[in-house]
């Protein structure tokens, strides 16, 4: 199950955070309750060159310490401030979600830490394998991950995340079945700029997570969604690919469908395979993932889970059911499943 | 003082009721068991191995075959075997030789992994009507791609990919020499794989004319002994494999005895009839990882790089630093043989003590090389004891890209484990050469036999890749969270990395 939605405005007109609550409460027969989150771009403006980090701390005390310990020893912290929410009856507040805004320090970038973004991922790596008691469930720019346990009303309500305006927004209404209910378990899972929902379950995760750790991603948060987030960062900001050459290495053709291409094509596919062969995702999934300059869908090679497609001027949507869609713009057009593995891709217009 | 004789071993005996005399029995036995006297047919008990060829070729099921109970005072530690293994040295004060793989009753660790299926919140897939790909490449990958744009906005592939093999089925057939067993066993393996489109590999006997119209799937193999190699042999395989060690006898070199080498063997092998093949443990020009480095480029330099070149090395307790050293020295793929690799000869000490499960090796070398972040640029194939599809699975998921099977493949073919594979008496036809031996394995109809198992297991294997939603090869290899471990201590779980059972 589970009910997943993304959309973007390409002309980065920013759209308040009450419509994809509304939509994803649409879709509550795809959840238990569980876990519900949202991902927005563009909130954050007045920040926009700092990472935004958001941060479930089960207590101020030690594991916050040596989160700030950390982040001072890798760079500055323009400000920092509890994330504000609103007690619902609904969720049981279990950690204390925190911000900060920061900058790593260039003085320390070198070696295998030669960018920002590879000291801001060590930084995630590292607190949520070593640090107990504290998850960074956020690492983007001027965008921002809130998830919680709960139905996605509630947690919307706890964020207060109508208040938040973003041009892309990312929403999920969980049905846990294979890991706990717990709210790092909640989707989106994020790294970076990406950040991912997803409606299935990963049976090649065990390949997958050897791949992705063997180039320093450690999966710590017990759910298989999470290895995706790193799939992307891997093959997309380390490897350079882009969108449409990722989604053939994670949801590729077939051979059969290979061997019958023009040679050229055959042989580009071809190296795909060879090379990310572990990047390969198996098992039913249908996903969303929310990036710097867009957003992408997909689902597996056999489209074992839904995904509907809609688009409105400069606006286009991905989700799991076309009333969701509907819900957030009645007004829309072109409605249209895709193919299995075929690539959706929104950008912005430059 | 006297020995004595041991007992024999086997007990023969023929229902006298149900045998009509045709003499079969005596035809069939190539260990003399059987002999006539007068009009009856006399049983010499000592010499069976325990091939099993004379009951299987009796039309009237008259022959008997029993283990023989106990002839010595029973003792846990002082065993039969250990006995008279004693008694066999105190009597010639020589190496104990023995065939096929390790015979100690030691756990297998393949049986106690147990694969997972899925249930309600993923699909199964059904191979018979969804695709299953288990199609594999071995050979060389590169860590990423690059692609540039062309002026016209396509996008074009700019790495160029290394030759590799292409496997319909990740399933191969390891390497068994010429001279070893008979040319119509290896012609039964040869037509099976190119069948089936995967490879075998010719062990380091050359290769014989025979076999050219196969030889787009044949691996030809470079050891020690560099019987049979030269530029001709190296241009008409698909790869090359450069045998360091075998599982059956990590450390030391390949023995075939002379009386295996006949007109044929020897012209295929290049070495004087009737003398014994000896290819010594070292190779001699390979004291170092450089000079390996060394022998692999020369391979590919002097086959135009067209070719993969793989490394065989015996499953050891270093092996995957060695496996690293290697996955670094331009090989496009490593061999690892584990302990209970069979072999046609070995002393009985190495092949019952020395080496390491292949299970341990295989996830020991997967971890290390991804350690290392060289994982994805070298294939890994698996050998030593593979028996069923289930153990092929469980390689892959444990991070073998294929397996070679080999004595899966003689038992396919007939083969019954009897052990005496290096006295060139093989009844079934396969390990010896010996003209009237041979000519009872019909290669027609062993081709059969083997491309017959292999389709079975690939069946298999796609059926238990389907039970776990998984349909390319590619999302099972080193998927180690779809095994458990069942009755497996903590140590062993941790360097499985495998979760215990019921996690």
């Amino acid at each position: 199950m589970c009910g997943i939605i993304g959309f973007i405005d390409r002309t980065k007109s920013r759209m308040d955070g009450s419509s994809i609550k509304a939509a994803l409460s649409l879709m509550n027969e795809r959840g238990s309750g569980d876990g519900a989150g949202y991902a927005a771009y563009g909130i954050y403006p007045e920040y926009a060159d700092y990472y935004a980090l958001h941060v479930f701390f089960d207590n101020l005390g030690e594991s916050k310490k040596k989160v700030d310990e950390l982040l001072e020893q890798w760079g500055k912290i323009v400000h920092q401030e509890e994330i504000p929410t609103t007690p619902q009856p609904g969720i049981k507040k279990v950690h204390i979600p925190w911000r900060y805004f920061f900058k790593p320090s260039e003085d320390l970038m070198a070696g295998k830490m030669a960018s920002e973004n590879d000291v801001v991922t060590y930084i995630v790596m590292e607190v949520n394998s070593n640090v107990k008691g504290a998850t960074i469930f956020s690492s983007g720019k001027n965008m921002g991950v809130f998830k919680a346990s709960g139905w996605p009303e509630d947690v919307a309500n706890f964020y207060r995340i109508q208040d938040y305006k973003g041009y892309i927004w990312l929403g999920h209404n969980r049905y846990p079945t294979n890991s706990p209910g717990w709210w790092g378990g909640a989707h989106p899972f994020n790294l970076l700029n990406w950040s991912v929902v997803h409606n299935g379950e990963i049976t090649s995760y065990g390949t997958n997570q050897r791949y992705v750790e063997g180039y320093g991603y450690k999966c710590s948060l017990f759910t298989d969604t999470e290895v995706v987030a790193y799939l992307f960062d891997l093959l997309g900001r380390q490897h350079g690919l882009s969108y449409e050459m990722i989604v053939k290495a994670l949801a590729p053709p077939f051979w059969d469908d290979i061997d019958r291409m023009p040679a050229k094509e055959a042989e580009l596919n071809k190296a795909v395979r060879l090379t990310y062969g572990s990047a390969l995702m198996n098992g039913p999934f249908a996903i969303v993932v929310g990036t710097e300059d867009g957003i992408v869908g997909f689902t597996d090679r056999i489209k074992l889970r839904p995904l509907v497609v809609g688009e409105n001027g400069n606006r286009l949507y991905i989700s799991s059911e076309e009333a969701a869609i509907r819900v957030l713009d009645p007004e829309v057009k072109n409605v249209y499943t895709p193919r299995a593995g075929e690539p959706i891709i929104g950008r912005f217009i430059e | 003082m006297t020995l004595g004789s041991v007992p024999p071993k086997f007990k023969v005996s023929i229902d006298r009721d149900q045998c009509m005399d045709c003499g079969r029995c005596i035809e069939n036995c190539s260990y003399g068991v059987y002999r006539r006297e007068g009009d009856k047919i006399l049983i010499e008990s000592r010499k069976c191995t325990g091939c099993l060829r004379c009951v299987a070729m009796c039309p009237r099921d008259a022959i008997t075959l029993t283990e023989k109970p106990i002839d010595y005072r029973s003792h846990p530690l002082w065993t039969r075997e250990v006995r008279e293994d004693i008694i066999k040295q105190a009597r010639s004060g020589k190496i104990i030789l023995s065939g096929m793989g390790n015979a100690r009753d030691l756990p297998v660790i393949y049986d106690r992994l147990l694969l997972d299926a899925c249930q309600v919140t993923n699909p199964s897939i059904d191979p018979l009507r969804e695709p299953m790909e288990l199609r594999t490449y071995i050979g060389k990958k590169p860590s990423k791609l690059n692609f540039r744009k062309t002026e016209s906005g396509d996008v074009e592939l700019e790495t160029k990919l290394a030759p590799n093999l292409k496997l319909n089925t990740p399933i191969m057939i390891g390497h068994m020499s010429f001279g070893a067993i008979s040319l119509n066993a290896q012609l039964s393996m040869a037509k099976a794989v190119t069948e089936l489109g995967t490879y075998m590999g010719t062990g380091e006997g050359g290769l014989h004319r025979d076999l050219y119209p196969y030889q787009d799937h044949m691996i030809v193999q470079v050891a020690s002994g560099r019987f049979g190699v030269n530029i001709d042999y190296l241009e008409r395989g698909a790869a090359i494999e450069i045998k360091i060690g075998q599982g059956a006898k990590p450390g030391i070199g390949g023995h075939l005895p002379g009386e295996k080498v006949n007109e044929e063997v020897s012209r295929t092998r290049m070495i004087p009839v009737g003398s014994d093949a000896i290819s010594p443990a070292p190779h001699h020009d390979i004291y170092s990882i450089e000079d390996l480095v060394q022998l692999i480029r020369s391979l590919k330099e002097a086959t135009e790089w067209k070719k993969p070149v793989f490394v065989k090395i015996a499953a050891v307790h270093n092996v995957a630093p060695i496996a690293a050293g290697i996955a670094r020295s331009s090989a496009d793929a490593v061999v690892i043989d584990g302990f209970r690799g069979g072999t046609g000869a070995a002393p009985k000490v190495f092949r019952d003590n020395v080496g390491i499960p292949i299970e341990v090796a295989i996830a020991s070398v997967d971890q290390k090389l991804r350690e290392q972040g060289v994982r994805n640029e070298i294939s890994i194939i698996a050998s030593g004891g593979i028996r069923s599809s289930a153990d092929l699975a469980k390689s892959i998921a444990l991070g073998a890209d294929a397996v070679n099977i080999g004595t899966a493949a003689l038992v396919a073919l007939g083969c019954r484990v009897c052990g005496n594979c290096y006295r060139n008496l093989c009844p079934w036809g396969i390990a010896t050469q010996r003209p009237e031996l041979v000519s009872r394995l019909d290669p027609e109809r062993g081709a059969v036999q083997v491309s017959n198992l292999i389709r079975g297991w690939t069946m298999e294997l796609s059926e238990l890749m389907g039970a776990a939603g998984i349909n390319s090869i590619e999302s099972l290899r080193g998927n180690r969270d779809r095994l458990r471990g069942y009755m497996l201590d903590e140590g062993m779980l941790k360097i499985l990395d495998v979760l215990p059972a019921g996690a």
